[in-house]
């Protein structure tokens, strides 16, 4: 297709942000340097140009940051009013809203999402999370959670590299808002919107400790899950690291949440509104670069409507404009590694030896970074892996169904339960589709839409728990008992 | 071309019906986000002159007279005076009784190559007997229009009476035959939902328009880009059914050069960059070619300039 209409560049500005050489450990309200001396490096994945370098934190470190955690817990925060810590969540929710393009180029940059999307997404996201947590800080004990509802402690959290700022939000609002303290560690790959909050809890006037931010790999994930002192987990990340986390606690039998991987179906009947469908098909899979657990990764599209479904599939998908994260009008930014994109590489691979047939939209990628095109596989079964693994990448698998029947027993048919997209424009049908299926969230005749009032998370293996609403505030308190 | 309908009210009926549903939602979502595109520097100065010249040069008040038809028809030919790189427009489009007028000037001015454009059809409400929208018709073509603006009868589409509709176009389209354009006004805003756009859409592309417009601009609201992207689609995929590219134009509401590019970008992410030119895309407006005369200025010396360095018509 020719296009006599090329939008020319339109950059956003990276000179909003200020990004330090190094970072240090964020433990009790200070920039403290970490015991190992050792400093990861972090990278934009669409250039490979290193971005900063921030400290590794070994389980020393892990455990001066639990300790301060506990400080802060024993000597302000149990004895902060509830009103008082709605006060902080507020402040933090404004200070994210002013410095909203702050934090949406850096984590552009270190993500390597279209800035469209850390823009009108993630970043009012978070902020939102915030907002509506400060509400309920001081509400708790007449919101039905039982006998005198209160903070665990000390939360242990660890967060995933695809929504690095909204995945903190997710996880350190709540936990504030019901009492707890927390040490937080981003993702190796993603950690710099986390720093760049730490200054916001600086900024917002948080007691030292409330709040501390720990950098590093999967060792400092471990040790910091592993640690005797904390009284909850709270992960989001893979099926396979939400496993070993389930063992390790088991053991001390303290609670978690794990919100953990999925393969989303979305289903497409022939009686759905079909070009808002194809829109959403293309946000449920390429949102993101498909770097979402609860991608809609299934097409499961009616046999009659099929052929015609994705000639529209594809046209559209030519259309996505991929390229740099930072240009307003990229729909498809970088993969986030080159260690993900090997992974995506690989299970593509498989598609197609299997069987499969691969389709990519027609466009041309940069050369420098990280970059996997918008693509299909078609011809897919339920028997082949690309049905049933996790892809984390912008491909999407296509398989058949003839029965509403057979569509809710394929869409079922995965170890994974988080979310699954309906598209009919019968109500009747919508309403009994969503009785049959097993996710965590079903959406109808639209994917991908979060609101920090809704409680998020998975059936089977993709987790334990809801983040969000009122169920997820639950999560973060006891109740009953003396004192327990 | 394949027949899509046999001629038949119940062949007529049934394709509209099957016609897929249109999510709300999900169009105006979609709309919106096409409406964050952020069009700069060289693909605004091309978008700026593109839209210029896609623009139906509009006057219909009750107010028009020779005298300000005539400072139309010289503002259509050369919109800037200062600058004879600006193209002129797509069209200049008036009442009835100002087309004879409105050739001549713009034969006068140089402007022979811009065609006239008349509204008929009992413009805007179509509460007329057939007999008077065909003379109505009739009398434009005569009087040298060579593009009629016509009106559904919304009245009957509304309460289901769809052949009525599907005649009336059928029968002003035999009118024009070869020697006007036709296009046909949804008049969106009163049709007021985008099932009803899309059928509406359909019925008058199955009828023979050449052109599907959405509104008079006496009606709020009119040119959205939610209805425009439905609109889009229509032809879009009318194309791929028969063969036969389908022209659209939003009118009523479109003022400044923002809502004029968003316009463009929904065309060219919609139906494609083949609707990118003035024989399949126009847009209805009066205002709006001032403040793209304004923004192409600014481009061109990189100051704003005050609205007096544009004529006032």
């Amino acid at each position: 297709m020719t296009n006599l209409f090329e939008y020319a560049p339109a950059p956003e500005s990276r000179s909003v942000v200020k990004i330090e050489k190094d970072y240090d450990l964020f433990i009790g309200g200070k920039f403290v340097s970490a015991s190992s001396k050792k400093r990861l490096a972090t990278i934009n994945p669409a250039t490979e140009e290193i971005l900063s370098k921030v400290a590794l934190a070994d389980s020393k470190d892990v455990d001066r940051a639990v300790r301060a955690a506990r400080a802060a817990l024993n000597k302000s925060w149990a004895r902060t009013k509830p009103k008082e810590r709605a006060k902080y969540l507020y402040r933090i929710a404004r200070i994210l809203q002013e410095r909203a393009r702050e934090f949406a180029v850096l984590e552009s940059l270190d993500n390597g999402k279209p800035i469209r999307e850390s823009r009108d997404v993630d970043i009012p996201l978070a902020a939102a999370h915030f907002f509506y947590h400060a509400g309920w800080a001081d509400k708790l004990e007449f919101a039905g959670f039982g006998n005198r509802p209160r903070p665990y402690g000390v939360v242990g959290q660890i967060i995933p590299w695809n929504f690095p700022l909204l995945m903190l939000s997710w996880k350190i609002a709540p936990a504030l808002a019901t009492g707890n303290t927390v040490v937080l560690k981003p993702a190796e790959t993603t950690p710099l919107t986390a720093l760049l909050f730490a200054e916001v809890c600086q900024q917002a006037g948080l007691p030292d400790g409330v709040v501390n931010i720990i950098t590093g790999d999967g060792t400092t994930g471990a040790a910091l899950i592993n640690h005797k002192d904390i009284d909850k987990v709270a992960f989001t990340g893979s099926t396979e690291v939400g496993k070993l986390i389930a063992r390790s606690i088991a053991e001390r039998g303290i609670p978690a949440t794990l919100e953990l991987g999925g393969k989303g179906a979305n289903v497409v009947f022939d009686d759905a509104p079909i070009d808002e469908a194809v829109e959403g098909i293309v946000n449920g899979i390429f949102f993101n670069q498909g770097h979402v657990c609860c991608a809609g990764s299934r097409l499961l599209l009616q046999e009659n409507i099929a052929d015609e479904f994705l000639l529209r599939l594809k046209e559209r998908m030519a259309r996505i404009r991929v390229g740099d994260p930072l240009d307003k009008n990229t729909d498809l930014g970088a993969i986030n590694s080159s260690t993900q994109l090997a992974k995506i590489r690989e299970i593509s691979d498989t598609g197609s030896k299997e069987g499969a047939t691969l389709w990519s939209a027609p466009c041309s990628l940069p050369t420098k970074g990280f970059w996997y095109p918008p693509a299909i596989f078609t011809g897919v079964t339920q028997a082949h892996r690309i049905a049933r693994e996790e892809i984390f990448g912008p491909i999407l698998s296509i398989l058949n169904f003839r029965t509403p029947q057979e569509a809710m027993e394929k869409a079922n048919n995965t170890p994974y339960g988080l979310s699954a997209g309906l598209w009919t424009e019968k109500g009747s049908k919508i309403l009994w589709a969503a009785q049959q299926l097993k996710a965590g969230v079903i959406w109808a005749n639209t994917f991908n839409k979060f609101d920090p009032a809704s409680p998020f998370g998975g059936y089977k293996e993709s987790g334990w728990g809801r983040e969000g609403g009122r169920h997820g505030l639950a999560a973060y308190l006891k109740t009953g008992g003396a004192n327990s | 071309m394949r027949d899509l309908i046999d001629g038949s009210e119940r062949s007529l009926l049934t394709f509209l019906e099957n016609l897929p549903g249109v999510d709300k939602v999900g169009a105006d979502s979609r709309a919106a986000m096409l409406g964050t595109r952020s069009i700069k520097t060289s693909s605004k100065a091309m978008a700026i002159d593109l839209a210029i010249s896609m623009i139906d040069l509009t006057t219909l008040e009750g107010a028009d007279t020779p005298g300000k038809v005539r400072s139309l028809a010289a503002k259509a030919v050369r919109p800037d005076p200062t600058d004879s790189s600006v193209p002129s427009v797509g069209a200049i489009c008036v009442y009835n009784d100002m087309v004879e007028i409105a050739r001549k000037y713009l034969d006068e001015f140089g402007g022979s190559h811009i065609p006239v454009a008349a509204v008929s059809t009992a413009f805007p409400s179509g509460r007329a007997s057939m007999a008077v929208k065909v003379q109505d018709t009739k009398d434009a073509i005569a009087a040298g229009a060579s593009e009629i603006d016509m009106v559904i009868d919304r009245g009957a589409f509304l309460s289901g009476r769809l052949m009525e509709v599907f005649e009336e176009i059928r029968e002003i389209k035999e009118v024009c035959s070869d020697s006007a354009h036709l296009k046909v006004i949804l008049e969106t805003g009163e049709l007021a939902t985008y099932d009803n756009v899309r059928r509406a859409s359909y019925l008058v592309m199955l009828a023979g328009a050449d052109f599907i417009k959405t509104s008079t601009g006496k009606v709020s609201p009119a040119a959205t880009p939610s209805v425009v992207l439905v609109m889009l689609e229509a032809v879009r995929d009318f194309y791929r059914l028969t063969g036969r590219r389908i022209g659209v134009k939003p009118a009523g509401g479109i003022r400044t050069t923002k809502d004029a590019i968003k316009q463009l970008v929904l065309v060219n992410e919609t139906a494609g960059s083949d609707w990118l030119n003035p024989k399949l895309f126009r847009i209805g407006a009066s205002a709006l070619l001032n403040d793209l005369l304004l923004q192409r200025m600014k481009l061109r010396t990189g100051h704003y300039s005050s609205s007096n360095y544009v004529t006032v018509d």
